[in-house]
């Protein structure tokens, strides 16, 4: 029986709710980041340099075979790329996965850095491992064969030495999407088909791979955009080759004098591409997912693997030295070394680089502190908008949520150089002049950012019921006091992780820092570029190192650190 | 107005007026007279107000397209003789600079105090634009050639550069070398050239002008059969050779080689038969510097000869101070058998030379 007691204490007073000017404020925001830029971008395709309206500049673009092979060659980079990585991470996932082979944290972890290189600075490395005549591993093949001098076991500056480089720096995507999938898939259905009989392979062959292969299939379209959207190292591994990728030569259209109808029209059809194959993505997952559907669930058996084990570490290991070992080992080389393709010996030693690099050289200050200053500005603005974002979204608190979804995953549909671009065209000129400022980095990296960090925040969510801030709201608190004091210290995790993701990624971003920069809003990966335009390798060596010790140094500390509830940093 | 006459005498006249006119205006091109172009600037010595307000600005930005560690050492020098004063030091390729300056005042933005650039075109232009400021220092009046120098004291030539051929000794034998541009075009010499580009550096840009003036676009037509590895930068190519990454380079910064043979590496200049390029790398200051002061004692400073002097010894440039002392180790510049340069045209034709250069080389 409940007994009506009377109204204790004062009335509330009504505080100014600000809940939905502040919902509507992040709507308005996130329209304005995506929506402008792209307009622009439209815009200026479809005009000729006095403004009239004209389709000529997409008549250039598929008639003049300074465009069309750009094109061909992109393609074919990209469908090669992810067919490679598709060969060699899919095998890895499921060994890591579902097997016993020993050291998997290890192999984990390691997938982990070369997720966080740079791709650049990895195609700069295989630069100095690779390179036809100077080439460190093509010294030790010469030494070991005693061919002539002319012959060679590598070449990188080609299209295939592309493609591997490439392939090294996005299979990372594939294998976390598989590994991530084979983690989720429930024992009970392989213990259900061992029962009846299968045996390890017919299991594998019948239920695991099925349930795999949507997200194989994602992995492998992530990795296909990516590859056809990388900007730094076809322009490092390319151009001295002959031959030109779309992102290298849209970037080579704004060189003196600046052609940006036809930058803009040659980035209408990698954008256009990278829709069709999301929609494509989204369709084949559908609603197949590996989604749990209640009750208990057994662990996932692990596969024994017996003797096979350490063949398969090693073919797990070699794959490793790739993205990793090589490299990392070229650029402690070349740091070390008078001459970056000589091997360091007592008499080739040397701290100048070193030197060079902290005393010397007057950018590296700046490139740092930019560098650093964008980092935790766009992690945190872009933490926080996701945050508020996948709240909208998940709680269903506004109308047209969807569309605000919808909004927050477009970026991803936007390669960074051509993202680099519209908001050149929409920044530079007035009445808002971004341009030569550090803002208009600030927005980039937070649009390119914004939909990793949606999609984890918006998981996030999910997996917090509404009851709690449903009793919230009852007592009378608003949504936006609720977030702040109820749903965010649950979400604490989840955030930091968040944090750190677009952290990372900030600091290697270079395909739309490239075009959004002046010589005051320099960042690292700009400078590691220009220093390989005048050739001081010595000085990228060092400076790419500092790169992947700041990277390391957050990663681990979000893995490491009590108190951050030793979030695990997975990788979209 | 009267009505002009058409006598014979008048047409004649009149037709001879412009003919000397038109000739006059041709040979007026580069080499400026002395006594035809009168100096409009007051020369400026380094004065201690000049060195007081240079220091309570702190800061100066130098865009420049000098190698990078003589550009950093020349900065150091710099702030170590005039305490107080940072200098940012900007480089990149003279053409990429200049793009990066046209994009910066074309969004107004004013963050460049003093540029060097490889190519005259460049200061063509930005005086067209209005965008430098008129300072002389005073011994660039009095020790300078008045070729190296504008008259209104908009820019001052700071160094002088050549682009000649230059080999790795460990890889190709002196008696083999190639000896002009035309050697190059050997079948033995293919896939191991290396060559820099002139949409990215001013040296490249005057070299492509004057080696298609003088044996025509078809020379790098067929320089492109021989699959020369593409670099950027003018300062790239002689540390590509120096690696031992390829054999020889087409072009590219003749004083790093000659810096490097000196530091022991295994590199040799070539002065190729046809005549070896040529690019003057003038600086000037600009109107809107942000540190107006400090951007002039920083121009004055590097045309002493205390500077060009290093710029001889260390950097082993040509400088065109006449008092400076050579170095032993770089062949003076009357014996080289030089092409000639011509600012105006690769100004005029600058866009033309790129196009057509990334139409045969394809990047």
């Amino acid at each position: 029986m409940t007994i009506a007691l009377p109204a204790l204490g004062v009335p509330r007073k009504h505080k100014i709710d600000l809940s939905w000017p502040i919902l509507i404020l992040f709507a308005a925001l996130l329209c304005v980041l995506i929506i402008l830029p792209m307009s622009w971008l439209f815009y200026y395709s479809l005009v000729d340099r006095s403004g009239a309206f004209t389709l000529g500049n997409f008549e250039t673009l598929v008639t003049d075979p300074v465009f069309v092979a750009p094109l061909i060659t992109t393609l074919i980079l990209a469908t090669s790329s992810s067919i490679i990585c598709c060969v060699f991470a899919a095998p890895m996932g499921w060994l890591v996965a579902r097997t016993d082979i020993p050291l998997r944290r290890t192999v984990r972890a390691l997938v982990t850095a070369s997720f966080v290189t740079p791709p650049f600075l990895g195609a700069i490395a295989w630069e100095l491992l690779a390179a036809p005549n100077s080439g460190l591993l093509n010294k030790i093949y010469r030494a070991i064969t005693g061919a002539p001098q002319d012959e060679h076991l590598f070449n990188i500056y080609s299209l295939p030495g592309l493609i591997f480089v490439i392939s090294c720096y996005t299979f990372p995507y594939v294998f976390v999407l598989l590994a991530n999938a084979l983690d989720r898939i429930p024992g009970d259905l392989e213990d259900a088909s061992s029962i009846l009989g299968g045996r390890t392979w017919t299991t594998a062959r019948r239920v695991t791979i099925p349930l795999a292969l949507p997200a194989l299939l994602a992995g492998a379209l992530v990795a296909f955009l990516q590859a056809m959207t990388l900007f730094g190292s076809p322009a490092i591994l390319a151009i001295p080759a002959g031959f030109h990728t779309m992102t290298t030569k849209i970037w080579s259209l704004f060189n003196y004098p600046p052609k940006p109808e036809l930058a803009a029209a040659a980035s209408v059809p990698l954008l256009v591409l990278t829709v069709v194959l999301l929609r494509a993505e989204a369709l084949i997952l559908g609603r197949r997912g590996y989604s749990v559907v209640g009750g208990k669930q057994g662990d996932p058996r692990l596969i024994r693997l017996g003797g096979i084990k350490w063949v398969a570490l090693a073919f797990v290991f070699v794959i490793l030295t790739c993205p990793v070992f090589f490299p990392y080992g070229a650029l402690l080389n070349a740091t070390f070394s008078r001459v970056a393709t000589s091997f360091v010996t007592f008499d080739n030693f040397t701290l100048h680089n070193i030197h060079f690099v902290f005393f010397e050289l007057s950018a590296t200050k700046l490139a740092v502190k930019n560098t650093f200053l964008l980092g935790v500005a766009s992690a945190t603005v872009g933490t926080l908008m996701a945050l508020v974002i996948a709240y909208l979204t998940t709680r269903r608190a506004i109308r047209g949520y969807r569309a605000l979804g919808f909004l927050a995953t477009a970026p991803v549909a936007i390669p960074g150089i051509v993202l680099g671009v519209g908001l050149f065209l929409s920044y530079a000129r007035p009445p808002l002049v971004l341009y030569g400022t550090l803002w208009i980095l600030l927005l980039a990296f937070v649009t390119i950012a914004l939909p990793a960090a949606y999609q984890q925040l918006q998981s996030a969510f999910r997996s917090v019921h509404t009851d709690l801030e449903d009793a919230s709201r009852i007592l009378g608190s608003t949504r936006l006091r609720t977030l702040r004091d109820i749903t965010a210290p649950l979400l604490r995790t989840s955030v930091i992780a968040t944090w750190c993701f677009i952290f990372v990624g900030v600091i290697r971003e270079l395909s739309a820092a490239i075009m959004l920069f002046t010589s005051e809003t320099k960042v690292i990966s700009v400078l590691i570029f220009d220093l390989n335009e005048s050739g001081d390798l010595g000085a990228i060596s060092v400076l790419g190192l500092i790169m992947l010790a700041i990277t390391f140094a957050v990663v681990i500390a979000v893995n490491r650190i009590p108190g951050f509830g030793a979030a695990r940093l997975r990788n979209t | 107005m009267t009505k002009l006459r058409f006598s014979r005498r008048n047409v004649l006249k009149a037709s001879t007026a412009v003919a000397a006119g038109a000739v006059v205006a041709r040979i007026g091109a580069p080499m400026r007279p002395a006594q035809a172009q009168a100096r409009t600037v007051v020369a400026e010595p380094i004065t201690p107000t000049l060195i007081e307000a240079a220091k309570k600005e702190g800061k100066l930005a130098f865009y420049t397209a000098m190698d990078l560690a003589f550009a950093q050492r020349l900065a150091k020098t710099f702030e170590e003789r005039f305490s107080g004063i940072t200098v940012r030091v900007e480089r990149s390729g003279a053409e990429r600079i200049f793009t990066r300056i046209g994009q910066e005042y074309g969004g107004n933005i004013h963050a460049v105090d003093v540029v060097n650039t490889a190519d005259q075109a460049h200061c063509i232009v930005w005086k067209r634009n209005g965008w430098l400021a008129s300072y002389l220092p005073e011994e660039v009046a009095k020790y300078f050639e008045p070729k190296y120098y504008d008259p209104d004291g908009l820019h001052v030539t700071t160094r002088i550069l050549v682009s000649p051929l230059a080999y790795n000794t460990n890889l190709v034998k002196p008696e083999e070398a190639p000896k002009s541009f035309a050697d190059l075009l050997d079948p033995k010499w293919a896939g191991k050239l290396v060559k820099a580009h002139p949409a990215y550096s001013g040296t490249i840009m005057n070299a492509t002008f004057q080696i298609a003036r003088e044996l025509g676009w078809d020379y790098f037509e067929k320089l492109a059969k021989q699959r020369v590895l593409q670099v950027q930068s003018a300062t790239d190519t002689p540390k590509k050779i120096a690696l031992g990454e390829r054999a020889v380079m087409v072009d590219g910064a003749g004083y790093l080689v000659i810096r490097y043979k000196e530091e022991g590496q295994p590199v040799e200049i070539v002065y190729p038969q046809e005549g070896t390029p040529l690019a003057t790398g003038p600086s000037a200051v600009f109107k809107a510097a942000p540190n107006p002061n400090a951007a002039r004692l920083f121009q004055n400073w590097m045309h002493s000869r205390e500077a060009q002097q290093f710029l001889v010894d260390w950097a082993r440039q040509y400088s065109p101070h006449q008092q400076t002392a050579e170095k032993a180790g770089l062949r003076k510049l009357s014996e080289i058998k030089l092409m000639r340069e011509d600012a105006e045209s690769v100004e005029s034709m600058s866009e033309d030379i790129k196009t057509r250069y990334a139409r045969i080389f394809k990047v």
